[in-house]
Parts: C-alpha cells; structure tokens; sequence
C-alpha cells in the first residue's frame, strides 16, 4: 500500500522556546478571506495548525431545500466568487441528469467557453496573490488588468461582472451578443503574450523562487489520502483531470493537454495554474473555431423559459406554461444524482436527492477548497510561519466556497 | 449491465454475502447499502482491493428523511482514481445518529465528518476532533435537520428567528487545539 506521512515534531537541536498561540486572521490579507489559522509555535516553528472556518457560511445547502431549482443558479454563483460559471455549469449538469436530457451543442460550447474563461481569470488572481503574499505585489496589479477584460467579456455576454448566473437548466439564458466574436478574439491575440510577461517577472524573482521551490511538499500518496483534486493534486504527479476522464458536456471534442508536475511543492502548484491558463486559452479558442449554430436552449417550455416572448403576449398555453414556470417551477423525478466536474479548484460535485417535487430535497455541494484546505494538516515541511502563509496562498482556497 | 458494475459486485457479495444491498447503477455511480457497524470495513474492502482501488473518498454527507424512520443517513461517495469508477454507500441510521468514523481510512474524511455532525448531529464515533467546523462553539441545535426552521430560532442576535427553542442536543466535550 502507498506509505503516508503523518505530521510530527521535526527533529532540531534548536533550544525549545516557550509555546506561543497566534491567531492568525480573520481579517488579514493573506488569509484570503476571512479564515482564522490558531497556530501553536514554538520559536518561529509552527507545531500545530488549527484552522476556524464558518465565518462566511450562508446555509447554502439548506437555503436550496426551499428554492425551486432555477432559482439556485445564483446561490452557486456565489461558491467560488472568482469563477461563477463554472458552479452554475456543475449545478446545471447534475439537474439535467435528473431529468434525463441535454443542453442543445451550441449550448454546451457557450457553457464550456464561459467556464474556460472563468477557470483563466479564476488562476490569473492566484498567479498574482502568491506572489503578493510573498511580498511581490506587482504581478497581482498586471493580472488584475487581463481579469478585467475577461469581466468585460461576460459582462458583454450575460450583463454581469461576477455573478453571472447564465446557466439555465436545458441551456443558457440567451445567446452570444454581436460583436462578441471580435471582442474575444483581441483577448485570445493579447493573452498569450501576458501570461509570458508574468513568467518573466515571477520566475525569475530570485526572492520567490527560494519561498516557494521546495516548500510545502505534499506527496501524490498524501494528496490522494486528503482528498486533494485539480491543480493542487496535478502538481504532486497524480494525472487526473474529469474534463478528460470522464467528458461531460463537449470536453471530449476538444484537444487539450493535462498539466502535471512532480515536485508537489508551492511552486509546482503555482506553475501548474500557469500552464493551466495556456490550456484554456487553446480551449477556448477550439471553442470559437467549432461554434455551431442552432438553439442555446432546450424546446421543453414546461422546463426552459420561451425564447420567444411574443409568444407568451400572443398564446394562451404559452402565457400559462411561463407564468407555471415561474411561480412553481419544474418538478423533477424522483432520484439521486451524483455529478462532478472540473472547476478551476478542484472536483466540484453536486449530490442531488429529488423527491419529485420542484424543489430539492437535499442538495449536498463537494466544495474542492473545503477539502483542499485541509491538505494544512499534510504539509510536511512547511515548518517556518512564513511557509504557513506560502502554502496556503499555493492550495488557493476560495472562503467563500469553504464555507458554502 | 457493464462490466464493471457486475465486478464490483460479485466482489462486494463474495466479501461481505448479503450484507450489503445492491442498490443499482445509475447516472454514472454505483450505489451500495451498508448497515453502520460494516462501513468502516467496507470502505476499507473498496480502497484496498487490488481490482477496486476506490482511493479517493470525494465526499462524506447527512441526509434527513424526517419524518421517516429510520431517519438519518451518511452518504460517502467514492472513486476510483485508477479504473475512474463511482460508487455510493448509503447508511441508514436511528435517533440518535452514530456511525463508525472512516477517518482511520482516509484522513480527508475528518472535515466531511465535521460537517455532517455540525449540520445533522450524526455522531462519528472514533472520530479524532469531533467538533462543529461551521457554527461556532455554544450554538444549540443542527441546522439543516428538517425541523430545524429555515430563520433559526428567535434569541437575542436573531429576533425574525422563528418561535420556540431547539431540541436537547447531547452534549459534546468542546476542546480547543487537541
């Protein structure tokens, strides 16, 4: 069986220091949100990590049980805030398996194109915030710049910033607005050469290579026992990506390469995130290039909301079907499902359990940086405080998916 | 029925006989019955079987079938990194809710387990730190139990809450850093 390392006192000749409890957040920059680290040192070692969460918790889950399952879309958006269509994608998914159909293709390449976009800005903040948390502060101000135009694009697309909540069940809420096209296409000429300027100036910053090469090394064996997914496990050599494994929605037309690396420590996990936005971009690209025509909604007007509204002004069936739709939603067969995909964090899982009314019974969310928050407890070799803090900046946790 | 799913199952009956109720495959994952007392076995069974290998433990949750009975259940969700096979263990458990900890078998079930004990009130025995991981020390009740209602209970820092005063809980020892 795979050997797995337990956490234990490093051996030193140091003179023990009298023990000090530190709280650590909630309120500092590089916790990323509000999350409280109680730490036990001993000198400037760290003995004993303790992280407090909950302070951002909503009761997503238990919210869900009284909204019908159109109005959950905007409870995901607000998961992991830096990529909402990614969320909204998963809980479209595991719904639609419920119910046994499929978004039209179109629909699926404009769900696809929006969570690749999601998934580049989502790691354009974590390319920038580990540095910053190390004390180079001028990658994150640049990659703020190209997150800016990616929040134009879905703002040109469904109108807002951040909380997109574009997904509908059966499709998209409406299609790609004129002009879209060419407003994308000067970010996928533009791109390439940024993330070339942030190799440049991070990699060769002597200070950050000697903080992050070598630190926090969590090995494929620990990773796996810990429930690390996405990026953080891909940088200990565990070649697992569900987008390739097992395809949902067109990931299977697309040809893209999966990222891993074997060192496992901060830098991998940073450097992963990298090479990462680079597939994306040659995703996303494939995405324009293939984008068919034809609906971006499913024709079930007892489950999709008509794209014609004339006709809602015009026919009977169709004003009582919309107003149906609207006031009790759809109701979904009786069953359980559970689906998970590729979200910038990790493996994103829905576990949905109908009891054939409109509204979930349970609704259960596989929140990747609740899990990969743990891998605190794995570090092996994050022994100074300092580490503490680039190890957590590398594992990339998102509070307010933490906390649900 | 693939070929995996009769696998997986023959192994499973051959190991544990009747024990474990088959309950079909479907959306991708197969799922399992296990009464409290065999899952730790079981989950260990899955991850180490040669053939199986579910290594990776995805998830850990509750569930609330009130007003059924038996009314709780602990729901683990599992893969297979190797052979990307799914499977789902279901868990029937009474009132009061305890099942055996499986954080002996992967160490990510600790905060799964948190969770669901601070949500449900599901009592993971063998547990190392049981304690809330959402709600802060002192809260009183589970929340996302069914009769938990939905605006919490009316006190002094939430006077919209809803009448009357959550259920007596067991009490669990809170400790800081173990």
């Amino acid at each position: 069986m795979t050997e797995v390392t337990e956490l234990s006192w490093p051996e030193t000749d140091a003179p023990h220091t009298k023990e000090v409890l530190l709280n650590l957040g909630p309120q500092h920059p590089s916790t990323h949100g509000v999350l409280r680290l109680v730490l036990k040192l001993d000198g400037e070692y760290v003995a004993r990590v303790d992280p407090h969460i909950g302070y951002l918790h909503r009761g997503t889950e238990k919210l869900a049980e009284s909204f019908t399952y159109t109005q959950i879309f905007p409870l995901t958006d607000r998961l992991d805030y830096l990529c909402p269509p990614s969320n909204n994608l998963a809980f479209a998914l595991a719904v639609e398996k419920l119910l046994g159909i499929k978004a039209p293709i179109r629909a699926q390449y404009i769900r696809v194109l929006m969570a690749e976009l999601a998934r580049i800005s989502g790691h354009l903040l974590i390319t920038g915030a580990l540095p910053l948390d190390l004390g180079a502060m001028t990658a994150l101000l640049y990659a703020m710049r190209e997150r800016e135009m990616i929040m134009d694009l879905l703002e040109m697309i469904s109108g807002a910033r951040m909380h997109t909540s574009f997904c509908r069940v059966g499709g998209v809420r409406e299609d790609l607005p004129d002009g879209f096209f060419p407003k994308i296409r000067e970010f996928c000429d533009i791109f390439p050469n940024r993330i070339r300027d942030y190799e440049r100036l991070v990699d060769s910053n002597r200070v950050f290579l000697k903080r992050t090469q070598g630190i926090g090394v969590i090995s494929a064996a620990d990773g796996i026992d810990l429930g690390l997914s996405g990026p953080n496990l891909r940088a200990s050599g565990v070649d697992w990506d569900i987008r390739r494994d097992e395809p949902y929605e067109i990931y299977d037309r697309l040809a893209f390469n999966v990222i891993t690396r074997d060192e496992g420590d901060c830098y991998a996990r940073w450097r992963c995130r990298v090479d990462e936005m680079r597939e994306s971009l040659r995703i996303i690209e494939q995405c324009l290039d293939q984008m068919p025509d034809g609906p971006f909604q499913i024709d079930m007007p007892t489950i999709a909301f008509p794209v014609d509204k004339d006709r809602v002004h015009c026919s009977m069936e169709a004003l009582i079907q919309h107003f149906d739709l609207s006031a009790y939603g759809f109701k979904v067969p009786k069953g359980e499902v559970y689906s998970a995909i590729e979200a910038p964090k990790g493996e994103l899982g829905f576990y949905i359990i109908s009891d054939g009314s409109p509204k979930p019974f349970r609704m259960k969310v596989r929140a990747p940086s609740f899990v990969n928050l743990q891998a605190l407890f794995g570090v092996t070799n994050a022994r100074y405080l300092a580490d503490m803090i680039a190890v957590l900046g590398s594992l990339d946790p998102v509070m307010a998916e933490v906390d649900k | 029925m693939s070929v995996e799913t009769s696998l997986i199952r023959s192994l499973i009956a051959e190991r544990f006989g009747e024990a474990i109720e088959e309950l079909g495959f479907s959306h991708g994952v197969h799922a399992f019955a296990a009464p409290p007392d065999m899952i730790v076995e079981l989950c260990r069974f899955l991850k180490e079987h040669p053939a199986l290998r579910f290594d990776f433990l995805s998830d850990i949750c509750g569930v609330d079938h009130y007003p059924e009975a038996p009314r709780y259940e602990a729901v683990y969700h599992l893969f297979s990194l190797p052979n990307k096979w799914r499977v789902r263990i279901k868990c029937r458990l009474g009132d009061p809710p305890r099942v055996p900890s499986v954080t002996g078998v992967w160490r990510t079930a600790n905060w799964h387990e948190r969770e669901a004990w601070d949500m449900y009130g599901i009592r993971f025995e063998g547990h190392p730190d049981l304690r809330r991981i959402y709600m802060w020390e002192g809260f009183e009740g589970f929340p996302q139990r069914k009769d938990f209602p939905l605006r919490g209970y009316k006190d002094k820092l939430n006077p919209f809450g809803a009448e009357g005063t959550p259920p007596t809980q067991p009490d669990l020892a809170t400790k800081d850093i173990p």
